[in-house]
């Protein structure tokens, strides 16, 4: 079971002074149950990559196969393909438009033809994975309210498609911290339940924390394709593309380049303490 | 999928029309207009034609970009041509049935719809090589001179310019909410009329919220940075007469002049 991107290739606006590549040549092959990192520059592509995930975007070249199945086989997207692989946009709060967050969320579900029946069952069980309460929650205008919580009814919303690889555009991006662990919580939760999770991210240390595969994009090719050891080794390209390593990972370094005995490889808070703690417990003995 | 209107739209390129005066290329276009309707018959299109071709050629727009802002009205043309070819009285050159187009009629419908062609054209030739921006500053000046008698010029180009600056963002914004809801789910291209009007529902209500939302904070920023109105507002680009607009203004007129000269003298 995985997602293979083969030489994609995607054109905006081809044929007018306004054209732009946005991706050349990616070559990717996702796993089903990897948590994966998709790091980049602002207008790097990471974006547009996402949406030819689920079939938003054809590729001007190359194809996607989900499960093994090419999504742009015929005129139009594979829909079987395609609901896999559910696609939460930037600020997905945006989008929401119903009179109560049970609309809300049942919108995507009523338009997958999925029995009336088995509807509530959906939207309370998607609800409960972002961590609001049915009962509290159905009845009430999705726009009265706080901002994280509206960005939680919309993540429930793909949720209750029930896909198997979710992909999130900058999830937790203007949240304020509370908000903004929540969402690293439901997102932790979804994974461990055995899907795939792709994170949309330009930041270093939520990525860390949580990826176990990091994708670099740079100038819409695939500048870097490995664990996040790997990939945060090599920061002074990462510096070169305009991006940074987490701040754990720069704290060990800079005190190994003093001449602490640390190892210098964390690249987490909690790798970070254990690697400070291990020196300070040498230094008592 | 929607970023692919490009009607009218500003054609970056350099040229010694995209350099003019918007003032120039405003009252040069509406000058042309005027002159257009004075043409009456084969040589005087013929010029009108060759003086169009001649602009673009300037303007340094490709043909193809022209024209792809002329598809749109292409039916309004071809209808009008049909009817004006089959309904002006006169002598019969081709007859089926109860239809006949007649020489007058025939040479009707070529007038009009090379009136339309070259209307468009035209027109469309202002927005291909002129910014909004320099737009809008260009009929505010001049629309200036009617602040007299209470036309609120600086606030009609102050909207323009907002209203003119925010399609694209709004386009955008149809674009993303669109995506969003279709990877719900959402159907927008299938169905009758009603359920058409009815998927577009999770599409307007969220474009509504953000364009009211925006506004709000437009209007607070504007007014956070001492916006008040036009009184005693200075700009940071002056427009200003340079010799080529006098050249470009005075060739126009003389194509007016022998227009209308012509037209009634000849």
């Amino acid at each position: 079971m995985s997602i293979e991107i083969i030489n994609l290739s995607f054109i905006y606006m081809p044929g007018t002074p306004y054209e732009k590549v946005a991706l050349k040549n990616i070559n990717i092959k996702i796993k089903y149950g990897d948590f994966i990192g998709l790091i980049g520059h602002t207008g790097s592509g990471k974006s547009t990559l996402a949406q030819h995930l689920n079939g938003l975007l054809k590729p001007s070249q190359g194809s996607i196969k989900i499960d093994g199945t090419d999504l742009w086989q015929k005129k139009h997207p594979s829909r079987e393909a395609c609901r896999k692989v559910g696609l939460v946009f930037q600020y997905p709060e945006h989008q929401l438009f119903a009179e109560t967050v049970f609309e809300d969320v049942a919108f995507g579900p009523r338009n997958l033809k999925i029995p009336e029946k088995r509807i509530p069952d959906l939207v309370k069980l998607s609800l409960e994975q972002v961590g609001l309460d049915y009962e509290e929650f159905k009845d009430r205008s999705p726009f009265a309210l706080s901002g994280g919580q509206k960005r939680r009814v919309a993540i429930a919303g793909v949720l209750a498609m029930q896909p198997e690889v979710l992909v999130l555009d900058e999830p937790t991006a203007g949240l304020d911290p509370a908000g903004r662990k929540e969402i690293i919580k439901l997102i932790k939760e979804f994974y461990k339940s055995g899907k795939t999770v792709i994170w949309i991210s330009h930041n270093m240390d939520e990525i860390a924390r949580m990826a176990n595969r990091l994708i670099v994009m740079y100038r819409g090719t695939v500048f870097m394709d490995g664990s996040p050891q790997e990939v945060f080794s090599r920061e002074e390209e990462l510096k070169k593309i305009g991006l940074d390593i987490p701040a754990a990972a720069s704290l060990v370094r800079k005190l190994k380049e003093l001449g602490k005995p640390v190892p210098g490889k964390a690249i987490t808070v909690d790798e970070a303490y254990r690697e400070i703690a291990g020196w300070k417990e040498g230094k008592v003995k | 999928m929607i970023k692919n209107i490009t009607i009218g739209q500003y054609y970056p390129v350099k040229s010694p029309i995209h350099d003019l005066d918007p003032r120039t290329k405003i009252t040069c276009v509406f000058l042309f207009i005027v002159a257009l309707f004075f043409a009456h018959d084969y040589f005087s299109y013929g010029l009108a034609l060759v003086a169009s071709l001649l602009m673009i050629f300037v303007s340094r727009v490709p043909m193809k970009a022209l024209l792809r802002g002329l598809k749109p009205i292409l039916i309004f043309v071809v209808i009008t041509a049909f009817l004006h070819a089959f309904l002006t009285p006169g002598v019969e050159i081709w007859r089926w049935k109860m239809l006949k187009v007649t020489q007058e009629g025939l040479n009707q419908a070529i007038f009009t719809a090379c009136r339309l062609i070259l209307l468009i054209a035209v027109s469309s030739l202002l927005t291909l090589t002129t910014t909004p921006i320099s737009l809008t500053d260009g009929m505010e000046k001049i629309l200036a001179p009617f602040k007299k008698i209470g036309l609120p010029a600086h606030e009609l180009a102050m909207m323009m310019t907002i209203a003119l600056r925010f399609i694209p963002t709004l386009l955008e914004e149809t674009d993303k909410i669109m995506k969003a809801q279709i990877s719900r789910g959402a159907d927008f291209s299938s169905g009758n009329l009603i359920k058409k009007s009815k998927a577009l529902v999770p599409l307007l209500v969220p474009l509504f919220i953000s364009a009211f939302k925006r506004a709000e904070e437009l209007a607070l920023a504007m007014e956070a940075r001492g916006y008040h109105g036009g009184e005693g507002r200075t700009r940071m680009r002056v427009l200003k007469m340079q010799p080529a607009d006098w050249v470009s203004f005075g060739l126009v007129l003389v194509f007016l002049t022998y227009m209308g000269y012509y037209r009634w003298f000849k």
